[in-house]
């Protein structure tokens, strides 16, 4: 199909990726393009054309397809955020390679993150919950829920389980937010180069003195057999740090504020402390703080009646994958009750995510707590007066008021 | 009942463990096994749904 047919001669296709207005919904203008056609074109930042597959089956199917890369370090991978321009070379581990390197790499994780091993950790979670919500409520009665709690959770969680030292958060924390947040490729290599040089230091330390966490049990088991060398382990530290606050950070402020969005749902959890488990899930579905993921195709790939060419940009919309009519009844309706099956907020296909079972037990425990501990908890803002973040980053809140 | 598990293509999401856990589980590399004595587990009905729950299509599951 050629571009006449979809929109009258010499309009653009829209731009993507773009802002939400309400933190929990996808733009206007995604919802537009649902419904018809299981894809659509948009047009990135630099002016390239995309490919955006929006249906849920369609979608699922994209992300198993060995014929898509998900290769960063491809010199014509499609570049979605202006930050990360011309840093073709540099690929990031697990993320941004594709097998055989992807699954050498994620074998070595793998039982780290197991279902067993991350429910052995759940009374250190429930722990430092307990810790944080005694701290907030010794403050209160407001705080911004962001860095008084959403935000400490899964960064000491991760550190904990990492073996990286808490007391070095600020530090790290201030980095990965300029990394994430840079507008310029500078920016962005400056608080990079300072997050590597930290980690570079640490695993050194590591090494002559270990200790017993992940990257401990990394360097014991792969580094000093030959399996990863000294950058490998950095850098996946350094993917495992950033990839372990950034999202699920979000998934609890976001969680939260949709919660409080909607009294008759929270009365439901309210009731029924049990209930927490399958919120998660629907939270997961409803809010997809991971919009969208990027690919590129290997060869030309038919989907919907189109011809995806080898070389195209090929973009995945979760957020409107896990809003697909066809696949949820009322897709637009939140519903905690709701058995959110196969939803794609952590992906689908070999990338899906390596820390879903962490994430879940933070965000049950996390939302669980504070439902339980603050009844009376609110916004302390109007809604349209929460900043959110922009569209090509996780969803969320920068800042969440609340007080009860 | 007939299930067919490939461990090669197992990525450790524990979507079977989570949807089916009478018959999934999962050993000590976090990798997908089947529960001792799954016979039992086979009358879950969300147990035809764990083919389309795994991320990586290491799960079948055909009649007979």
């Amino acid at each position: 199909m050629t571009e006449t047919e979809i929109r009258p001669t010499g309009s653009p296709a829209p731009s993507f990726p773009q802002d939400r207005t309400c933190p929990y919904q996808p733009p206007q203008a995604y919802t537009d393009w649902r419904g018809e056609r299981p894809l659509t074109q948009v047009t990135l930042f630099d002016g390239r054309p995309a490919w955006m597959v929006t249906g849920h089956a369609e979608g699922r199917a994209m992300l198993v397809d060995p014929r898509l890369s998900a290769d960063w370090g491809h010199p014509v991978f499609p570049v979605v955020v202006q930050r990360t321009e011309g840093r073709g070379g540099l690929s990031f581990p697990l993320i941004g390679v594709d097998d055989p390197v992807h699954a050498r790499q994620r074998r070595m994780l793998i039982p780290s993150f197991g279902v067993k091993r991350m429910n052995a950790i759940r009374p250190m979670v429930q722990e430092l919950v307990d810790q944080l919500l005694d701290d907030m409520l010794a403050k209160g009665p407001t705080a911004d829920l962001v860095s008084a709690f959403a935000l400490p959770v899964p960064s000491m969680a991760i550190c904990e389980l990492l073996g990286v030292p808490y007391a070095d958060h600020d530090f790290f924390e201030e980095r990965s937010r300029n990394f994430v947040g840079a507008k310029t490729t500078a920016e962005a290599d400056a608080a990079f180069g300072e997050l590597y040089g930290y980690l570079h230091g640490l695993v050194g330390k590591k090494q002559a003195e270990p200790g017993d966490g992940l990257l401990d049990e990394l360097i014991a088991r792969q580094l000093e057999e030959g399996e990863l060398d000294h950058n490998e382990v950095v850098m996946i530290a350094l993917v495992l740090l950033l990839a372990g606050h950034e999202t699920t950070v979000n998934a609890i402020s976001l969680g939260a504020l949709t919660l409080l969005q909607h009294p008759d749902q929270l009365e439901v959890l309210r009731r029924d402390p049990e209930a927490v488990t399958g919120a998660v899930e629907e939270l997961l579905r409803f809010t997809s703080v991971s919009d969208y993921m990027v690919r590129m195709a290997k060869e030309d790939i038919e989907l919907g009646g189109e011809t995806i060419k080898a070389g195209d940009a090929v973009l995945i919309s979760i957020s409107l994958m896990n809003r697909d009519g066809k696949a949820y009844e009322d897709p637009d309706t939140f519903d905690v009750r709701r058995k959110a099956r196969h939803h794609v907020g952590f992906g689908h296909g070999i990338h899906q995510c390596l820390g879903q079972n962490l994430a879940r037990i933070e965000i049950e425990i996390a939302l669980g707590s504070l439902i339980a501990r603050i009844p009376g908890l609110r916004l302390a803002v109007p809604v349209d007066q929460v900043p959110i973040k922009a569209g090509h980053d996780a969803q969320g809140p920068v800042e969440l008021p609340v007080t009860w | 009942m007939r299930i067919t598990i490939d461990r090669d293509r197992c990525i450790g999401s524990g979507q079977c463990a989570m949807t089916a856990p009478g018959v999934f589980t999962q050993d000590d590399e976090a990798l997908v096994a089947l529960v001792p004595g799954y016979e039992d587990g086979t009358g879950d009905p969300r147990l035809l749904d764990v083919p389309m729950a795994c991320p990586v299509q290491a799960i079948e599951i055909s009649e007979g």
